[in-house]
């Protein structure tokens, strides 16, 4: 019998006894893959200084991670790519052009205060990038609004300093980002290959999507979020987006939402941010509310605000409820209709 | 046509194609065979042996310990030489009675009686009563009791359960290729004896074979229809699979017989036939001894009270890289401390899954709210919640999500990304607060 296994070598657990391969590790470094293309046309139109700023927000959020994981005696989990991904996604919501001690603020605010001192992975009700990138803004507000035109960025040391689009559509309006582009189909195609301004990983929407429909493919991400989000924003861009050209006066009907849907950041929120499974609700229609939720708070902000983006306040405010509205949508305990149709 | 399911479930790999094309054989007679006095749901029964008293092979040797209960019988000749405590698969003491076998395998008057479906529905089921049938595919519910609804609850279908969603066994597959005849016979006497004129066979389609013998079998029987089912688990839940064939469904906390449904497993059917014409009582069953860690798969017919260790032996032995032995199958069957354990009337199969791809659940990590199982959830539930709220205590609360709903078929902790041991915390919950 010695080729046998022994009785007292036996293994006992709870059913069930086999477990799917999926691995909380493996959904997170998917998720930091699919923004691999994003980060790359952010590397092309903005140059070193862009993949600069984004490796040290990573560093730092790992760094973070690591430092309060061991001060505090807990297992040590960077490995699980969330820290990563926390470092990465604020690293592509920052200007190109921030100095260094930027990111790595804002790493350790979002690692440490955001998730951390919540209780961890799991535990945040914010999103880390976003509190993060939220803080940076509001303590430094000049350094965050400070975008490179994106040229210039190869020129390194005099790079240009320009508005970003959804900035010139707010104080000159649409006219003045046509002028800019030459055309309305030239503008639309330079914002979908993302040369523009703005944050360095939410200009490129082509690559943006691509990272996208890999999520979706793969069922890490579900369509309940982007879409509620997104086509709640285009029809509030539409309805209320236009704006006459020379009294400034709010024309109903005559937005133009496919350029607020490409000339912010509301690709990179809508599909990378807001669907961030912590701080979002789990169920889907619960998902459906929480998304149209985003969706008016972005527009309320981009039409009304003094910001002229507003997707990681849209964000950052719907997370509160996140919670709320698991409790409103409790799933339907099978069978339990059928009950009250008895009923009646 | 879409076939027929419900809503939720999870696609474990099946790895049927382990035991599939094994025909059943008769497992070796043990030398002496440990048969325990409870091995259903319910009351114990009494022993009325003694020790030295020999017993032939079908013999009463433990009587129903109340109506929710089912007699037992010896499933072989020759002497009860122990009566006592020995563990159960779960680990739990139950009485059990030991009997030396002599190899004579004399059975105690036995009768065919070809015209067993004249008798009336109260001879079937005193017949059904005797031979101590209950339900083989595994939580071992009294059938008799599914055959005595109360007068309010009217009967209008029975349902015999095909799907073994369960992957890696192939019992009740075997015996729908071998014995499709008398497993429908099983559904007739079970509908004359319930007054019902709608039966069905619902069967997952990975079994397409199986679908086809039983529709041949069946093909002279207009009342009784044969379905194949997608393929999902868990299909072969009674709740799921009332729902799939007939789109009724049971409310919570509810039984079948809520929506006039009777539920009988493959194993059961054929048991009832056996028991009506023959008088034969319920001493051996089909076992799938399977997986990666036993070296022959088998389909034997097993006697009751056979040990684990017996037929593994039989099978070649466990391979070195085993590391777990269970009783049942991997979504819902219980690892075994010892394999000195017996074969009972619910052990569907016998599985030895190697070392390597166990998830051992000390490895877990926190809830990430990814909502995967709140999506596959059959019964709606919200498995997350349920498991976070175990983890921190608060039980009470946790009745709030419906913790009773849970029939812990595992499709949550299989598809968990942390791999948390959701089942086992709600195990834990539903220990410690009262319904």
């Amino acid at each position: 019998m010695a080729d046998t296994k022994k009785e007292h070598e036996l293994i006992v657990t709870v059913s069930p006894h086999i477990k799917d391969e999926e691995t909380t590790s493996r959904i997170m470094w998917s998720v930091n893959l699919s923004l691999l293309p994003a980060v790359l046309m952010g590397a092309y139109f903005f140059g070193p200084k862009a993949v600069f700023t984004m490796a040290l927000s990573i560093i730092s959020a790992v760094l973070s991670e690591y430092i309060y994981q061991k001060a505090l005696n807990k297992k040590v989990a960077i490995n699980d790519g969330s820290a990563f991904l926390t470092g990465l996604l604020l690293g592509m919501n920052l200007p190109a052009s921030v100095p260094f001690y930027i990111p790595i603020i804002g790493s350790a605010v979002a690692i440490v205060i955001t998730k951390q001192l919540f209780g961890g992975l799991g535990f945040n009700v914010f999103n880390p990038a976003l509190i993060g990138r939220a803080f940076l803004l509001i303590s430094f507000p000049k350094l965050m609004t400070i975008w490179t035109q994106p040229d210039a960025a190869f020129v390194y040391l005099d790079a240009k300093t320009t508005a970003t689009p959804l900035g010139i559509l707010k104080e000159e309006g649409i006219s003045k980002l046509i002028e800019i582009f030459g055309d309305k189909m030239n503008l639309y195609v330079e914002l979908l290959k993302g040369h523009r301004a703005g944050s360095i990983g939410e200009t490129s929407a082509i690559a943006l999507l691509i990272g996208a429909a890999f999520l979706l493919y793969k069922r890490y991400i579900t369509w309940h979020i982007p879409v509620s989000f997104l086509g709640t924003a285009t029809l509030i861009a539409y309805i209320f987006g236009g704006k006459s050209a020379e009294t400034g006066k709010m024309i109903l009907f005559a937005g133009d939402p496919v350029l607020h849907l490409i000339s912010g950041g509301l690709i990179l929120g809508a599909f990378f941010m807001a669907t961030d499974y912590v701080t979002c609700p789990s169920v889907k229609k619960g998902q459906i509310l929480f998304g149209i939720g985003c969706g008016f708070l972005t527009m309320l902000i981009r039409i009304k605000g003094g910001f002229p983006e507003g997707v990681m306040f849209a964000i950052l405010i719907m997370n509160c409820f996140a919670p709320l509205i698991d409790r409103g949508f409790k799933s339907r305990v099978f069978g339990a209709v059928k009950i009250k149709e008895s009923k009646k | 046509m879409a076939l027929a399911t419900f809503k939720g479930g999870v696609h474990p790999p099946d790895k049927k194609e382990l035991a599939k094309n094994e025909p059943i054989k008769e497992a070796k007679s043990p030398q002496r065979v440990l048969i325990p006095l409870s091995q259903h749901l319910g009351a114990p029964c009494k022993s009325i042996v003694s020790i030295g008293q020999e017993v032939k092979k079908g013999e009463m040797i433990g009587e129903a310990g109340g109506f929710v209960s089912a007699p037992v019988h010896s499933s072989v000749s020759g002497k009860v030489i122990a009566i006592g405590d020995f563990p159960n698969a779960m680990g739990k003491m139950v009485t059990s009675i030991v009997i030396e076998n002599d190899g004579k395998e004399e059975w105690t008057n036995i009768k065919d009686n070809p015209d067993y479906i004249k008798l009336s529905p109260e001879e079937l089921k005193e017949k059904i009563k005797a031979a101590g049938i209950v339900g083989m595919g595994g939580a071992a519910f009294p059938t008799l009791v599914k055959l005595s609804p109360p007068k309010e609850k009217p009967i209008d279908t029975v349902i015999i359960n095909g799907a073994e969603c369960e992957p890696y066994l192939t019992a009740d597959y075997r015996l729908m290729i071998e014995k499709p005849k008398e497993i429908i016979e099983g559904l007739k006497i079970l509908m004359k004896v319930l007054n019902v004129n709608k039966g069905f066979v619902g069967i997952e389609d990975n079994k397409p074979d199986a679908v086809q013998k039983m529709k041949e079998a069946a093909k002279n029987e207009p009342n009784i229809e044969v379905l194949a089912l997608e393929v999902k688990y868990p299909q072969g839940a009674e709740k799921m699979l009332i729902r799939a064939v007939t789109g009724r469904e049971v409310p919570p906390r509810g039984l079948p017989m809520d929506v006039s449904v009777v539920v009988q497993n493959v194993g059961t059917a054929l048991a009832v036939y056996e028991a009506a014409r023959y008088g034969k009582p319920l001493i051996e069953r089909v076992v799938t001894v399977t997986g990666e860690g036993i070296n022959r798969p088998a389909n034997l017919m097993v006697k009751v009270g056979t040990l684990v260790s017996d037929l593994i032996e039989q099978c070649g032995g466990l391979k070195n890289t085993a590391g777990k032995v269970i009783s049942g199958g991997p979504m819902m069957g219980f690892a075994l401390s010892s394999l000195d354990t017996p074969v009972t009337k619910g052990t569907s199969g016998i599985l030895a899954l190697p070392e390597e791809g166990i998830a051992h659940a000390e490895d877990f990590g926190p809830c990430i709210r990814c909502g995967r199982c709140i999506d596959i959830c059959a019964m709606g539930l919200m498995p997350s919640m349920l498991s976070i709220l175990s983890e921190r205590g608060f039980y009470e609360d946790a009745k709030e999500y419906n913790l009773f709903d849970c029939f812990e078929c595992g499709s949550c902790a299989f598809v968990c990304p942390s791999k948390r041991p959701i089942v086992q915390l709600i195990r834990l919950a539903k220990s410690l607060v009262k319904p």
